[in-house]
């Protein structure tokens, strides 16, 4: 088990290595370019220095001067010991920004990702017990339309419905108008209440893939010699589904849900941006558009790492779950 | 027409010959299996099991809203009666009904279709999924397959003592000594009951499913092909085992097989099944010696003998088995019948008692 931790821990550095530096190429070739923006502002300004003058400045003082590879390399070598440079956007340590954000990002999606699991689940469960029923067609059409959903447009029907319509919350923003006047326990209360929207579109977005999922494997246990087995023993229905069923359900359910665990970090971008929510997703949009190559850098390298991690997780929770498979 | 006649072993064919002549001339396909008319039978305490005119279809769904387009008849009557502590050996090709009839007489393929099924004198079906529950415990099945029909998340001592648990049949205290006692039985170490099942062979795991069936001290089990998955010199071992249980435990057993040598050495009486009906059925004896179903002549051809100057007459049937969603008209054999005449192919022929204890549903031995 060490040994396949190891040998997978220095095969993500391999693939993180190759991820960062196809990362970087594509920043480098962003038609949007951060420094050639800067040049044009300061070059409008009367008086001042000819743009090619000024894309030579700027481009020597951010480091842009060198080629892609060469850039890469000193990226890396500064990013190896910690140093991920200054957002270009929001002028201030890449890191500092990250730790600023994503706290807010983790709670939402923690909280969506709790209701994710208690709704999907047992609705997947029920639909698969129940199968080719009434009940399994409505959770299925209900799923399906939730994957099917565009983020964008189905914020947009939540936002339609209650916040022009009814009023019952904001449209966007993580704090009201007043927020600063409240109490503690007020502001609190101020942004739970602005989480409300973007936490129930991130479920209902989210909870059909995980719901077609557990049906999908709860049918294929269901159907299998054991469980016929489980009912010629006389156990109770209950214990059928929940013990012999189930149970072997869990192994790849585990699997995915250990697996986007880390994924937690990464912020939800689209619904982030849609409500306004300053969360790690948000922010990486924001410094994406404006060309910021040291924050887009860190947060899609971030979430590379975050994938590797996740794929490993997945796999190492394989070997637990399951007593027939040993990785050695 | 599928009118059912019922057989009472004891006593001679002729009293349900008056209760049916007039339903034979009825219009076909208008009554539904589950109406057709059916002559309960008399309950008789010699036979644990007795199955009347049993059958089981499965709706084919299709078009676009699923609609059922037609039934796979996958049995289709079934009449016998089976007697205490003897073992029945069901024989037939792949796909003729034989593990159907099997289940749905435990009531594990859910509903029936018409029929009854007299386990002790009580009609299985009507009893709520409760009151099941407890008579569970007195019919068991071994399938055919070890390596799917054990739970691969269930340590083995849980698999066996799980249901023993669960309906209170030995007190806390002696319950791992029941267990212990159970797995030795079969042939089965105590120490391998923290051991999950992917970690035994196949002989092995076949054992499990008999301790597994056992430990609920059953009165009768249908053995599903319990050996058919296993290496000969495994097959009998298993054998073996069971027919030692069978003495020490005066089990009943239904014994599921396309192997023909086996059901001889196991069986007391032999069914032969085909497309869903039981074509034949007697003492091992009568049928092995003087088969008198021509399907069954054909069957009992294909058993090699083991000397080879012994020249064997195959009897070989032309064509395949038909499709149980459309099986041929009056007798479901005429197709591949080689006495096949016009009759066979309009009436359905009706079970008849040739000798005693020995049933052939043929029109050759009307006379």
């Amino acid at each position: 088990m060490r040994k396949f931790i190891i040998k997978r821990l220095l095969l993500s550095v391999v693939i993180l290595f190759f991820v960062a530096l196809i990362i970087y190429a594509l920043m480098r070739c962003l038609p949007t370019s951060y420094i050639e923006s800067i040049a044009r502002q300061k070059s409008m300004q009367p008086g001042s220095k000819t743009f090619d003058e000024w894309m030579q400045q700027l481009s020597a003082t951010y480091g842009m001067d060198k080629g892609i590879i060469a850039g890469f390399f000193s990226w890396l070598g500064k990013a190896l010991t910690g140093n991920f440079g200054d957002s270009w956007f929001y002028t201030e340590p890449v890191l500092q920004v990250f730790n600023r954000t994503v706290w807010l990002s983790f709670i939402m999606g923690g909280i969506a990702f709790i209701f994710e699991i208690i709704i999907a689940i047992p609705l997947g469960i029920i639909a698969a017990t129940k199968q080719y029923s009434k009940t399994d067609y409505t959770v299925s059409v209900i799923a399906l339309a939730g994957i099917s959903l565009p983020t964008f447009f189905f914020a947009a029907l939540l936002k339609l419905l209650f916040s022009v319509k009814l009023g019952w919350f904001e449209l966007f923003g993580l704090v009201g108008r007043n927020h600063q006047q409240l109490s503690s326990f007020g502001q609190f209360l101020d942004k739970a209440h602005h989480l409300v929207l973007p936490i129930v579109t991130l479920v209902v977005i989210s909870i059909g893939g995980l719901m077609r999922y557990t049906r999908t494997n709860m049918l294929e246990v269901l159907n299998a010699d054991y469980i016929r087995t489980a009912r010629a023993k006389g156990v109770s229905e209950h214990k059928v589904i929940y013990k012999h069923a189930f149970r072997n359900t869990l192994i790849p359910l585990v699997t995915i849900i250990g697996g986007s665990l880390p994924g937690l970090f990464s912020g939800a971008l689209i619904t982030e941006t849609l409500y306004s929510i300053p969360g790690i997703g948000y922010t990486s949009y924001n410094a994406m558009v404006g060309g910021d190559i040291p924050f887009s850098m860190f947060y899609l390298t971030f979430i590379a790492v975050l994938t590797l991690i996740g794929n490993l997780i997945a796999d190492i929770l394989y070997a637990v779950v399951d007593p027939r498979v040993r990785i050695s | 027409m599928e009118d059912e006649k019922i057989i009472a072993p004891v006593e001679s064919a002729e009293p349900n010959e008056a209760a049916q002549p007039v339903e034979a001339a009825e219009p076909e396909k208008v009554i539904t299996p589950a109406e057709e008319p059916l002559v309960p039978v008399q309950y008789d305490p010699q036979y644990i099991l007795m199955v009347n005119g049993l059958k089981k279809h499965f709706p084919i769904k299709g078009g676009m809203f699923s609609k059922t387009v037609g039934y796979v008849k996958a049995v289709d009557g079934v009449t016998f009666n089976l007697k205490r502590g003897t073992t029945m050996g069901l024989v037939g090709e792949s796909g003729c009904g034989k593990t159907t009839t099997g289940r749905v007489i435990l009531r594990l393929s859910g509903e029936k279709t018409a029929g009854q099924v007299l386990f002790n004198g009580q009609e299985v079906y009507d009893l709520s999924p409760k009151e099941m529950r407890p008579l569970r415990t007195k019919m068991q099945i071994i399938f055919q397959d070890p390596f799917s029909s054990l739970s691969p998340r269930l340590p083995v001592g849980e698999i066996i003592g799980e249901a023993v648990r669960e309906h209170n049949l030995v007190s806390k205290e002696d319950f791992n000594d029941y267990i212990d006692q159970v797995m030795d039985n079969c042939g089965l170490q105590p120490f391998h009951k923290d051991r999950y099942p992917h970690e035994f062979s196949g002989g092995q795991r076949q054992r499990i499913c008999i301790a597994r069936a056992l430990a609920l001290n059953p009165e009768f089990v249908v053995c599903d092909e319990p050996v058919s998955a296993l290496d000969v010199s495994i097959q009998a071992q298993i054998i073996n085992l069971l027919a030692d249980l069978q003495d020490k435990y005066k089990l009943t057993y239904l014994f599921i097989s396309h192997d023909l040598s086996v059901v001889e050495h196991i069986s007391d009486t032999v069914g032969v099944m085909y497309l869903g009906n039981l074509v034949e059925y007697g003492s091992t004896e009568d049928i092995f010696r003087n088969p008198l179903h021509p399907y069954t002549k054909a069957l009992f051809s294909a058993i090699p003998v083991p000397d080879p100057t012994v020249k064997m007459k195959r009897i070989v049937l032309e064509g395949s088995i038909p499709s149980p969603a459309n099986p041929p008209s009056g007798c479901k054999f005429h197709t591949r019948c080689e006495h096949c005449t016009q009759r066979c192919k309009e009436e359905v022929p009706q079970q008849r008692e040739i000798e005693p204890g020995h049933y052939v549903v043929c029109h050759l031995y009307d006379q």
